[in-house]
């Protein structure tokens, strides 16, 4: 680990508790009726407990608790090679699980300062942009089922399937796919891939119109969603939000494009979907949107996919390739080490942020110079984002609570970790 | 107008259990509805089409341990589904579906409706507020705080549609001159009542979904928000007779509509009884509609309609009404 040469100062500022705020009722009314909304509830979207003080239907108190699915993954992946880890890191955000995947390994050739190849880059982004899609699709069908429109759940989760079947198609699983290697992507990508993706990008297109129509023009929905739960750009960005709900806010920060962004996208070029309002409508309209984008992403990397490798030659991160090894001796012996001890990192700290489909998504890798890492850090946007939510909750009806709890989009998988 | 009190019981027993089939094959026909709306194919494994998926669930509730929660008031949560299901079932009995009827080969005639009297439609109406006692009552009485607050909006449901309801209705009776649905029915020959109580049916089509929980204005048991809403602490058999009542509420409703808005069982060439099954369907198949797509209302924003539009627009047609009839 590299020394410091002085004690680093932090500049001062407000900051905030780094747990789920929480809304205390102000007056001592007698009447104030206290729920629980979860851990068992059909709209927490996981194992999140909202402790509600209701005054009649309006919310005066909340606490949020979190903890439920804590499973120490961080830990976990220390215990583990950094070859044995990977399958552990999209189980934390499991909707958007390719990003996860993608910013472990990213922050692994960081600190091996390796070289990816460009067409790796490409696939990456592919498959990061699907994973979005996914995300996104799954956010859309459940937040309109906690406002009771129960179709558009059925509609997303039949183009949710047809993105799962694309990474069947290029991986054989499904979810998890541990499809991301470090020095690249573990395989090309399968003959028929293009033409299939292709036929999904314009069945895609169709859909989102629909979607837009179902919910953008219907006025119950409308009256539901406008105006409600509104984030104001200062407080999300005190609050340390990212990813749509920041750009709901009218504020255009995305990773893929902020400081030049990262891997292809460099190449690509992106530029980030805003809305403005910060409410629960602004926040359902971005996803929409940047679905829309990623889906013109994905077009993109399908015309523009360079030729060559799709992992590194290093051998000594990267599986030599399989017939190889019958006829090379060195490459046995790489192979052997690799799968039984794994590579070893040299020390050093990194930090390696991308944008999942909540935000930013980072890891904080500190490397001994051995085959585990030291220690592992992930910056889940998720816990952040529940940071703002009693604000957020403030004197609104209880019907809204759940649509403001739907339209943040956490993940409680990667709340917990 | 009633028949004598043997043949009224028989007529009530065939009502009942035509009424609890046509329940039952309802909910199969809004279960292939709703999934075929959704890109999925409904019930289809129990039966040819599926059509044995009633009897199953049924089979099912029967199965269902009976308990009654800790906390619960035991004599009231037992007699809550009754009084729903018995309010639901008791105002179907004013429905009109014909006139007189023979029974072939002999010369007995008999009604083709179980009662008439002068008040009707205030009966109907009356029964139906009576029914939302069962929700209330449930949802107290079950010692559950989403129960009770599920209860609660069903409280504030009614009271901010049964106005407006009651108005709408009030058009026709004006029109009609009488209270009887016989006569109203009858009074349709010529033109549906739709045509002319236009705004009237727009109120009532919206208040009657509103009284009837169906989508989207089912706050009392709005699954995101209070679970089940009155009924979550109920199950088995219970749990059945709360659906049922529901939907018999809505049948009740669409029935209510047939008469006051579309003739009632008059119709060519097809018998009253046939009419009237093909108007309630028809009924039944745009609420069923309405579930699949739309959203959920607030609940304020239930009230706010209730009493900001339904009840001015509802007012402004029984005074138009009114005038109309008196200046003609």
């Amino acid at each position: 680990m590299a020394a410091t040469e002085e004690p680093r100062v932090w500049p001062q500022m407000d900051v905030l508790q780094p747990t789920p705020s929480e809304l205390w009722p102000s007056s001592d009314n007698p009447d104030l009726l206290e729920i629980n909304i979860g851990p068992n509830h059909p709209s927490t979207h996981g194992v999140l407990r909202v402790v509600t003080t209701l005054d009649g239907e309006v919310v005066v108190g909340l606490k949020c608790e979190v903890g439920y699915v804590h499973t120490g993954i961080e830990k976990n992946i220390e215990q583990k090679t950094y070859w044995k880890a990977i399958p552990y890191v999209p189980r934390m955000d499991y909707l958007s699980f390719f990003s996860g995947e993608t910013a472990f390994c990213m922050a692994t050739e960081k600190a091996l300062e390796l070289e990816v190849p460009r067409r790796a880059e490409w696939i990456r982004v592919l498959f990061q942009e699907l994973a979005r899609v996914h995300s996104h699709l799954v956010f859309l069908g459940t937040g309109s089922v906690d406002l009771g429109g129960i179709a558009l759940l059925f509609y997303c989760f039949r183009a949710r399937d047809e993105v799962l079947d694309l990474f069947e198609m290029a991986c054989g699983a499904r979810m998890h796919p541990r499809y991301c290697q470090v020095g690249g992507v573990a395989e090309d990508l399968p003959k028929g891939f293009d033409r299939r993706c292709r036929e999904v990008i314009a069945f895609m297109r169709d859909q989102f119109d629909q979607y837009d129509e179902l919910i953008g023009a219907n006025p119950i929905w409308l009256q539901r969603t406008k105006g409600i739960g509104i984030l104001t750009p200062e407080f999300a960005i005190k609050m340390g939000m990212t990813g749509p709900n920041l750009r709901a806010s009218g504020v255009p920060y995305d990773l893929r494009s902020a400081n030049g962004g990262y891997g292809a996208y460099r190449e690509l070029g992106y530029t980030p979907v805003v809305e403005q309002g910060g409410d629960v409508h602004a926040r359902f309209r971005v996803r929409i949107e940047e679905m829309r984008a990623s889906i013109d992403l994905i077009e993109q990397v399908l015309d523009g996919l360079p030729e060559g490798p799709t992992i590194t030659d290093d051998r000594k991160v990267a599986l030599p390739p399989r017939h190889e090894l019958h006829t090379s001796m060195e490459s046995l012996i790489h192979h052997f080490k690799l799968v039984t001890e794994g590579f070893e990192v040299p020390a050093g700290e990194v930090y390696a942020p991308i944008e999942s489909a909540r935000g930013e998504f980072g890891f904080h890798l500190i490397a001994d110079g051995g085959a585990k890492p030291w220690r592992v850090r992930l910056r889940s946007p998720s816990l952040v984002l529940l940071q703002s939510f009693a604000k957020l909750c403030e004197g609104v009806y209880l019907a809204d609570l759940i649509a403001i709890l739907a339209s943040i989009d956490p993940v409680l998988g990667d709340v917990d970790r | 107008m009633v028949d004598g009190v043997l043949a009224t019981l028989i007529k009530s027993f065939v009502l009942v259990n035509i009424l609890m089939v046509f329940f039952a094959f309802m909910t199969w026909v809004e279960r292939k509805l709703i999934g075929r709306f959704q890109a999925r194919f409904g019930p289809n494994r129990v039966g040819p089409y599926g059509l044995l998926q009633p009897i199953a669930d049924l089979g099912k509730m029967l199965q269902k341990e009976n308990m009654i929660p800790a906390g619960a008031k035991p004599k009231l949560y037992l007699m809550a589904p009754w009084i729903a299901m018995a309010c639901a079932l008791g105002a179907f009995g004013l429905m009109p579906f014909g006139n007189v009827a023979t029974i072939p080969g002999t010369d007995y005639t008999f009604h083709l409706y179980i009662a008439d009297t002068s008040v009707s439609l205030l009966v109907v109406a009356a029964i139906g507020s009576l029914g939302f006692y069962g929700l209330m009552i449930g949802g107290w009485a079950s010692s559950s705080k989403y129960a009770l607050l599920g209860g609660m909006r069903a409280i504030a449901q009614l009271v901010s549609y049964e106005v407006a309801f009651t108005l709408a209705v009030i058009g026709v009776i004006i029109q009609a001159g009488s209270l009887s649905f016989v006569t109203i029915s009858n009074a349709q020959d010529n033109l549906w009542y739709v045509i002319p109580q236009i705004l009237g049916f727009l109120v009532f089509f919206v208040a009657a979904v509103a009284e009837s929980n169906r989508p989207p204005f089912d706050l009392t048991e709005a699954d995101g928000e209070v679970v089940a809403g009155y009924h979550t602490e109920y199950g088995g058999m219970r749990y059945a007779m709360f659906a049922a009542a529901e939907f018999v509420n809505a049948i009740t409703l669409s029935a209510l509509g047939a008469v006051l808005f579309f003739g009632g069982p008059s119709g060519p060439y097809l018998p009253g009884p046939i009419w009237m099954l093909i108007k309630i369907g028809g009924f039944l198949f745009v609420l069923i509609w309405i579930r699949a797509t739309l959203p959920r209302v607030r609940f304020d924003q239930l009230m706010k309609l209730g009493w900001k539009v339904l009840l001015p627009v509802a007012t402004l047609n029984l005074l138009l009404t009114a005038a109309i009839v008196v200046y003609r």
